[in-house]
């Protein structure tokens, strides 16, 4: 069941074209998460579906009707700005209290009330249902604009990166409770981010914008273990994966200026990319390959050693605290059933 | 008062030193500081309290040489102000003197030879003032904020052009017009009315708060109007409820800066009314008059004048520092 639909949109500002040919549909109770760089055109697709911008061409589709000719106000959505979304003039009740004081709604006070005190319990911010809006923490003022999202129960919640202003801890315990009330809510959410870890930790369907074109939709599983281009391979997973030119040789693939020789796709191409995620990369002392630790970053949880091999530098994640140090020779091997195959324009090889 | 405990320190410790009260160059340049702000404050003080000291003095004192600072405060300046009065010959004054009905500002004027006549315009005039340049303030900051939204909201096409249309009203020295327009105004039937002088008042200072609204709306982020529609407002309503509460100190500074034009125009004023409309500025030198400068009358009149604006600028004065201070701060 889709709930908001978006066919071929096209979006130019003057000679800038922001959006082309953009078409995904976001399900009822769905978590979907909108992932791009800076200047992808996230930010964008959220407003033409809020209807602060007007799309050049193609349509929005809520439950499967156009609401292109709609205001914004009768769009029934909520949207959670990145920053200074919340009314500086007002108290954080009002704040709470204000879209559901809009004469659209008609609402008694004493509805407002008991919804603005349930979505201030929800989010814990009962407390500061008195204070001015100035004199919030940034963490503070984010609950509040999310609050402002849920006392209204909409259609579906469009968040342009909300948890981007905050540190990493606040960021961390949002992302958890934002998850948790989209589950037990169950309600609609369109999230956008350029951050991947919020992606792949929140979402249930992700989809991957890049200069203005929908690169590929899928559940984080796909996107991970299946990067539709070297562009996707790149954007999620932290180390990065490792992208290595390669040719076909004698039935294997032989990477460029290293000893890696592994198994060929069954496809025609002579000239390929490889991707191999760090995970892939295991220090073994029956390594098929060898080469040396070129410096380790240990991170406490696991330590990511770049391996250098021949005149290739693999990135490798082992857990825990390692031995290795600079300059040690090492053996390690590689997973051949999780490379990545990408011709030389950077879209996947489905190989099998 | 919670009781101490025995670990508590002695001192209380909510006191700490700043540098800039005990080091002594500090303190010296507050002091230089001090007697500067005292001295420009002074200088900028003498004419106000001259013009305050000549209305409550006499006419010989007035215009005493050496200038008098001590002397006997009288009413004369405002009974002349006021009113209208007939100079009398010795006889009459002899015989106005015998009457036992007369008030105290009868006397006052009696003692200076002069019966009054009626009541005199400055009253009116005054009035006038307040009408032409409150209602001209109200048209042209109301107007220039709507015009200032939509140019900071809105893409409009030649918005550059027009912006530097609207300012361009500005360069023509007030002076080269008055001729034509006096002869406009005259054939449009508006010579000489409020009306006229307030439609003046607010072409002119429209282009001013075009200017300066939009400068303190475009410091207020979009993202709030646009949090409000897709709240479920309309934009009238956003503009309403978001976005004129933030831009109160725009609007008060922009108010007291086109009352303050609006109040002491003097040169459009002199050339396009005559009576109905006279507004105050043209008129107080009117009060030279016969027989000799009337200083405390001016004086007193002046004074009269300035009151109006300074309890505006009072009383806006909260809005106007964070106006001043506005573009500096971002949050």
């Amino acid at each position: 069941m889709s709930n908001v639909t978006l066919q071929q949109i096209t979006k130019r500002f003057r000679q800038v074209t922001a959006l082309e040919d953009v078409s995904f549909s976001v399900n009822h109770g769905e978590f979907f998460v909108l992932l791009g760089p800076t200047g992808a055109g996230k930010t964008t697709t959220l407003r033409i579906i809020a209807g602060l911008e007007k799309q050049d061409a193609g349509s929005v589709l809520f439950d499967g009707t156009p609401v292109d000719g709609l205001m914004p106000a009768d769009r029934d959505i909520a949207f959670v700005f990145q920053q200074y979304s919340l009314y500086p003039t007002m108290t954080v009740y009002d704040n709470l209290a204000f879209p559901l004081r809009s004469p659209l709604r008609k609402m008694p006070e004493a509805e407002i009330k008991e919804r603005v005190t349930r979505a201030a319990d929800i989010l814990r911010i009962s407390h500061l249902l008195d204070r001015k809006t100035a004199r919030l923490s940034g963490g503070e003022m984010q609950r509040v604009s999310i609050g402002r999202a849920i006392v209204r129960e909409p259609r579906i919640y469009l968040m342009d990166e909300p948890l981007s202003n905050l540190d990493a801890k606040l960021r961390e315990s949002l992302r958890v409770e934002l998850q948790h009330i989209q589950k037990t809510q169950s309600s609609t959410i369109l999230f956008v981010t350029h951050d991947q870890i919020e992606a792949l930790t929140m979402s249930d369907r992700i989809g991957v914008l890049r200069e203005g074109r929908i690169v590929q939709v899928g559940t984080p599983n796909d996107i991970y273990d299946r990067p539709a281009d070297t562009f996707v391979a790149q954007l999620v997973g932290s180390p990065r994966i490792n992208l290595l030119p390669a040719r076909r040789d004698n039935g294997t693939v032989l990477v460029q200026d290293s000893p890696l020789h592994l198994p060929a796709p069954k496809t025609t191409h002579a000239q390929f990319l490889v991707g191999i995620r760090p995970e892939d990369v295991k220090p073994v002392p029956d390594g098929a390959f060898s080469g040396t630790v070129a410096l380790t970053e240990p991170l406490g949880v696991e330590t990511i050693v770049h391996i250098r091999a021949g005149g290739q530098t693999l990135l490798s994640i082992v857990p825990g605290l390692t031995d290795l140090r600079i300059g040690d020779e090492v053996r390690y091997s590689v997973a051949p059933e999780r490379l990545h195959y990408f011709d030389p324009e950077g879209m996947r090889i489905t190989s099998s | 008062m919670a009781a101490q405990s025995p670990a508590a320190p002695r001192l209380p410790v909510n006191f700490s030193t700043r540098v800039d009260e005990v080091s002594s160059r500090a303190r010296l340049a507050r002091f230089i500081r001090v007697v500067v702000v005292i001295a420009v404050a002074i200088i900028m003080l003498i004419p106000v309290t001259w013009m305050t000291l000549t209305a409550f003095k006499s006419r010989p004192d007035a215009v005493a040489v050496p200038p008098k600072i001590f002397f006997q405060p009288t009413l004369e300046g405002f009974v002349s102000l006021l009113t209208d009065r007939r100079q009398l010959t010795t006889e009459q004054i002899a015989e106005e003197q015998k009457r036992t009905d007369l008030t105290w500002i009868d006397q006052l004027a009696l003692s200076r030879g002069q019966v009054i006549t009626g009541p005199s315009d400055y009253p009116q005039r005054l009035l006038n003032s307040i009408i032409v340049a409150g209602v001209s303030t109200v048209f042209s900051v109301g107007l220039g904020l709507l015009s200032a939204y939509s140019f900071s909201r809105f893409s409009i096409a030649g918005a550059g052009d027009l912006l530097f249309f609207i300012l361009s009203t500005r360069m023509l020295p007030p002076v080269v017009v008055t001729i034509p327009l006096f002869l406009m105004y005259r054939a449009l039937g508006i010579y000489d009315t409020h009306f006229g002088l307030i439609l003046l008042y607010t072409v002119f200072n429209l282009s001013f708060s075009v200017w300066l609204l939009k400068g303190f709306i475009d410091e207020i982020p979009r993202e709030y109007e646009e949090a409000a529609l897709v709240d479920g407002y309309t934009r009238l309503q956003a503009f309403r409820k978001i976005v004129l509460p933030q831009s109160l100190t725009g609007i008060a500074a922009t108010t007291v800066f086109c009352l303050i034009f609006a109040w002491n125009e003097y040169a459009f004023a002199l050339m396009l009314s005559a009576d109905r409309a006279r507004t105050a500025p043209p008129s107080i030198p009117s009060v030279l008059g016969t027989g000799g400068i009337e200083s405390a009358a001016i004086a007193a009149g002046s004074l009269g004048f300035l009151i109006p604006v300074v309890i505006v600028t009072f009383a806006l004065r909260k809005y106007l520092l964070r106006g001043v201070t506005f573009g500096a701060i971002r949050q």
